[in-house]
């Protein structure tokens, strides 16, 4: 016998009753992980001030302002967020698929445009960027639909409709073309899949196509003169490789970002002689490449430590996932760590030279209001599957029996 | 079998071992590429560190170039000769040069602005990147301040293109000296591979030939730079960086009098006139020191034309149309030295012991020698001759006769003499390109190549013809008008063969001295003085004796003067080349002038009135020029 037997015990039972979320409230949060959340914001905020002093002539201040008034907001909602008890998402997950691909596919038509490609809905003066809150509800969205079938979680057709229903927005979000937040959404499917038991086999065959793709794509295609990917696209995801050979505006960005990040050596510039930043060799250096600037102005004490504060906050992400006291709250943390650890690490794998250029913003530190938000929205979830899981509840005197 | 019962279920719940291990390894793959991260950032910031640093600063840091003004050439009076004049420059900068559209129009807008066609500047401007590849491209040289101010102003319609302050050489005595100064450009790749030009980096201008060419370590100076922050558009930011100046170059003083260089050009031009001549040069020269004190070929050119571009068809009309005005004739030309030799003959005769200054040759107008006749002009008789008339009235038949003497004698009497006196090799003078002229010699002609005359191969073959018409000045002998100065002046500076030289020292920027040049010891040559001083009398003769060749065109020169016509033969139907050269004041010199004109006739015709000009700049007596005429004598 392996259920899990549970004795009811007062004021437990029917889920998301307003009592109940009373109870939860004055249990704590995860102390580490919300540490590691503010440090990494502090960091953030130093290290964009340090960038974009000159940027915008006349309003040395304008990118850190609108980034604290977003941290604001993020916060307030991450508190919210946290106080919530996050079985009831199950019940409208889909409403919540449903809202996550009618507003990604409404981008498509009445998105703003920008570089080429269009992410954006403008709402009463602001950017919206569905694709980034899009990446917690795929994540929502897939938890309940494998907890639902978790006794069949090794069967092929489960699997696959995970795949469908992971791939339709991801491809939405590639024809925007946002190839970087696609792909996101495959490291979510991917991962989700994998902590939601799929079979081996399954996820074998997954990664074999998934490598299969990347050749044809990148390769066969454009050598036989099909363009899957826009030619610009291709350069970003090869040029990692021999950034001398392409000193194109790939290679470019690539070599500048590593000569900033070198050039800071072991306790950096300071962020006035960091001239890579300052003057403007080093390319988005607010976005995409801050943590190249962090690497400059403060050296490798500095990146290490940014390093060190996303290594706390995974470890408390996979910690939280252990406790979490369901399959849907397991779930949901796999999703959000597997948002987390891809877009930490293609981020600064590509700001230091070994992974591609793909547009992957650097969680929590890159500038950026849809993104930050939802970052604290993703954290402010995973406090509410801590502070909702057994082992930050005291004992009340249950009997469990296994 | 059951599972864990869920959705509202909350107690009791955890994970299966099965999936526990899956987060384990989530945990593990997330260890390890932390692991790598900071493996990279090691690499990158500590062990690298160095390295990239250097790039970081190299990305930030432009050096601008900043010319070193070149040193002035002035005369041995200072007065200035070539100076500089601030320009205006518009170049592309190699770096920032656009591609494509954004290329074709900037073509277009620098062609709007300075008048110029896009297609022939896009051309001029692709040719410059690929001599030179990393120096800046010159669209267009001595452009207004409007121009300058166009394209700073509106950097966003010039892209690439700076404006650079540079300087110019400016020659206030427009042509005159022309042929001694050569010109200045930027240094290719090869002569900064060699050795010429110690110390010049890319970029830099340099003497290309002349003097410019000859003291480029004195005039270049060294060209300084300023280094500028710029940021990633190569915009200047936060100012100067370091400024190394430029150090001007060195000032050269040269020992040309430019008084007598004027008078020496005018003279080219009166002796032309005179002798309906085509071309000429001159030389006037310190007999003891070697000092030049003009130097000059006709015809001339204006020098500043290499200050501009030079399309093929100018540089075609200097080197070769119109009697090739580029060339220095003074130097460069190997001429016969016709008559003016049979000085140099006169010493290898008595030297020699063949003749004495007594020996008597009888003068009928021809002499035989092997198969042919050898005759003077127009075979007029000078009856009997010594060594002294011979001079005097340049009597062909009495060095015939020696030639055929000398000949038969053996030893290459006359060429071993010839030999002392400088010619067959260069004089050494302080400039680039001279001819080292040629002494025909037994050896030389028998190793000359065989060659089709009328049908039959001719195998060329020493003959004392050949000899006899060496002893006059003819045949394949070869010298420039230089060497012929400086065998004259080692026969009245008591036989030393002086090294010719126009630099006579460095100075700074405001005259002070700072070296003096030194041209080595001048070269002995034996003979007596005795046997000189006969030569000398013969030539004082033949500017002043009555039936001297040059005597009426002296005949009313305040100061006496010894000197000698030649009257170089050419082909039928071409006029012969004036030759005349003259030592002064006699009896103890101290000047020599040597003057050629090409075509000009006679010696007395055109060359000696020319002489006769630079003599009296030289001397300070008056002539004036509209009285002066071409002398009666018709001998060669």
């Amino acid at each position: 016998m392996s259920a899990v037997e549970i004795q009811p015990s007062q004021g437990t039972g029917a889920h998301g009753s307003l009592s109940e979320l009373r109870t939860m409230s004055v249990t704590g949060f995860d102390l580490p992980l919300l540490g590691a959340t503010i440090g990494l914001l502090i960091a953030s905020l130093i290290s964009i001030n340090a960038a974009t002093t000159d940027d915008i002539p006349g309003s040395p201040d304008y990118y850190v302002i609108r980034q604290g008034v977003f941290a604001c907001v993020g916060l307030v909602m991450m508190f919210f967020v946290s106080r919530i008890d996050y079985r009831i998402l199950r019940d409208y997950r889909t409403q919540i698929y449903a809202f996550l691909v009618g507003s990604i596919a409404l981008v498509l038509v009445v998105g703003s445009a920008a570089r080429g490609s269009r992410r954006w809905i403008d709402v009463g003066g602001f950017e919206l960027q569905p694709s980034e809150l899009g990446k917690v509800f795929i994540v929502l969205v897939l938890a309940a639909f494998i907890t639902d079938r978790v006794r069949d979680r090794r069967h092929g057709l489960v699997t696959l409709k995970v795949l469908g229903l992971g791939v339709a927005p991801a491809l939405l979000i590639f024809a925007q073309p946002d190839l970087g937040s696609a792909l996101v959404y495959g490291a979510i499917v991917f991962a989700m899949l994998f902590v939601g038991g799929a079979h081996w086999a399954h996820l074998t065959a997954i990664a074999v196509a998934v490598l299969a793709a990347a050749v044809m794509i990148l390769g066969v295609a454009p050598a036989a003169g099909v363009d899957i990917l826009k030619p610009y696209q291709v350069d970003r995801l090869t040029s990692f490789l021999s950034p001398e050979q392409n000193p194109g505006a790939e290679g470019y960005q690539q070599i500048q970002a590593q000569i900033a990040i070198g050039a800071g050596q072991r306790t950096g510039r300071g962020p006035d002689g960091a001239t890579q930043t300052q003057l403007n060799f080093l390319p988005e250096h607010h976005t995409d490449f801050i943590f190249a600037v962090v690497g400059e102005s403060f050296g490798f004490v500095g990146a290490a430590a940014v390093m060190s504060l996303y290594a706390l906050l995974l470890w408390r992400v996979l910690k939280i996932l252990t406790g979490a006291r369901d399959m849907f709250g397991v779930l949901i943390s796999a999703g959000l760590a597997a948002i987390l650890m891809f877009q930490i690490f293609v981020n600064v794998g590509m700001n230091i030279g070994i992974m591609p250029i793909t547009g992957v913003t650097l969680p929590l530190m890159s500038y950026g209001g849809s993104s930050l938000i939802v970052t604290f929205i993703a954290l402010g979830l995973l406090q509410a599957i801590a502070s909702q899981s057994f082992t930050q509840r005291p004992p009340r005197g249950q009997v469990q029996t296994i | 079998m059951q599972g864990p019962v869920f959705k509202g279920d909350q107690s009791g719940f955890t994970v299966t071992p099965r999936i526990a291990i899956r987060i384990a390894m989530l945990g593990g793959v997330a260890l390890a590429l932390f692991g790598i991260v900071f493996f990279r950032l090691w690499f990158l910031q500590v062990l690298s560190g160095n390295k990239y640093l250097a790039e970081a600063n190299d990305n930030r840091v432009r050096e601008v170039r900043l010319e070193a003004p070149r040193g002035d050439i002035v005369d041995r009076n200072g007065k200035r000769l070539v100076s500089n004049r601030p320009s205006w420059a518009i170049q592309i900068d190699a770096q920032r040069w656009p591609e494509g559209a954004e290329r074709r129009r900037l073509y277009h807008n620098l062609s709007r602005l300075l008048g110029k066609r896009s297609s022939s500047l896009g051309r001029s401007v692709k040719k410059q990147f690929l001599a030179l590849p990393f120096s800046n491209a010159t669209v267009d040289k001595d452009v207004s301040f409007r121009e300058v101010s166009m394209v700073l102003e509106h950097q966003e319609d010039y892209p690439g293109v700076t404006v650079s302050r540079i300087f110019e050489r400016s020659y206030p005595h427009g042509a005159l000296g022309a042929h001694l100064f050569g010109f200045v450009r930027e240094i290719d790749q090869k002569e900064l591979n060699g050795g010429k030009f110690e110390g010049a980096a890319l970029g830099d201008r340099v003497g290309k030939d002349g003097l410019e060419r000859e003291y480029d370590q004195y005039l270049r100076g060294r060209s300084g730079s300023t280094r500028i922050q710029v940021d990633s558009m190569g915009r200047a930011k936060g100012g100067l960086l370091t400024t190394r100046d430029p150090v001007p170059g060195q000032q050269l003083r040269l020992t040309i009098d430019r008084r007598v260089q004027e008078v020496g050009e005018r003279a080219l031009a009166t002796g032309k006139r005179l002798g309906g001549g085509t071309a000429g040069a001159f030389v006037a020269m310190d007999i003891s020191s070697g000092e030049v004190l003009g130097l000059g070929s006709d015809p001339g050119f204006d020098p500043a034309v290499f200050t501009r571009p030079l399309s093929q068809s100018q540089a075609n009309a200097l080197l070769r149309g119109n009697n090739a005005p580029y060339a220095n004739r003074a130097i460069t030309s190997g001429y016969p030295a016709a008559s003016t030799f049979k000085a140099i003959t006169s010493i290898a005769a008595l030297e020699s012991g063949i003749y004495d200054q007594a020996t008597t040759i009888m003068d009928g107008g021809k002499i035989k020698i092997g198969d042919r006749f050898f005759s003077n002009a127009g075979e007029v008789p000078n009856g009997p001759v010594n060594l002294r008339r011979a001079l005097t009235v340049s009597s062909d038949v009495y060095y015939y006769n020696f030639g055929r003497l000398a000949n038969a004698k053996g030893g290459d009497i006359i060429q071993r003499w010839a030999t002392r006196f400088g010619f067959g090799k260069a004089t050494g003078i302080d400039l680039p390109g001279e001819s080292k002229g040629l002494v025909p010699t037994p050896d030389w002609e028998n190793s000359q190549p065989s060659y089709k005359l009328g049908g039959q191969t001719v195998d060329p073959v020493w003959t004392v013809g050949d000899m006899a018409n060496l002893s006059v000045g003819q045949g394949d002998l070869k010298v420039t008008p230089l060497q012929m100065a400086v065998a004259y002046a080692a026969l009245g500076n008591g036989g030393n063969v002086v090294r010719p030289h126009l630099g006579m020292r460095i100075e700074d920027a405001r005259g002070a001295i700072e070296q003096d040049l030194e041209f080595g010891a001048q070269r002995p040559i034996p003979g007596s003085a005795a046997n000189r001083h006969a030569v000398l009398e013969g030539l004082r003769a033949a500017a002043s004796a009555p039936g001297g060749t040059s005597t009426d065109v002296f005949s009313d020169f305040p100061e006496p003067i010894a000197g000698k016509t030649g009257t170089a033969e050419k082909p039928p139907g071409e006029r012969d080349q004036s030759w005349y050269i003259a030592l002064a004041p006699y009896p103890k010199p101290r000047y020599v002038v040597a003057v050629t004109i090409e075509r000009g006739g006679f010696g007395a015709e055109a060359a000696a009135p020319a002489a006769k000009l630079i003599l009296a700049r030289l001397l300070n007596v008056s002539v004036d020029p509209k009285e002066l005429e071409s002398g009666s004598s018709r001998t060669r």
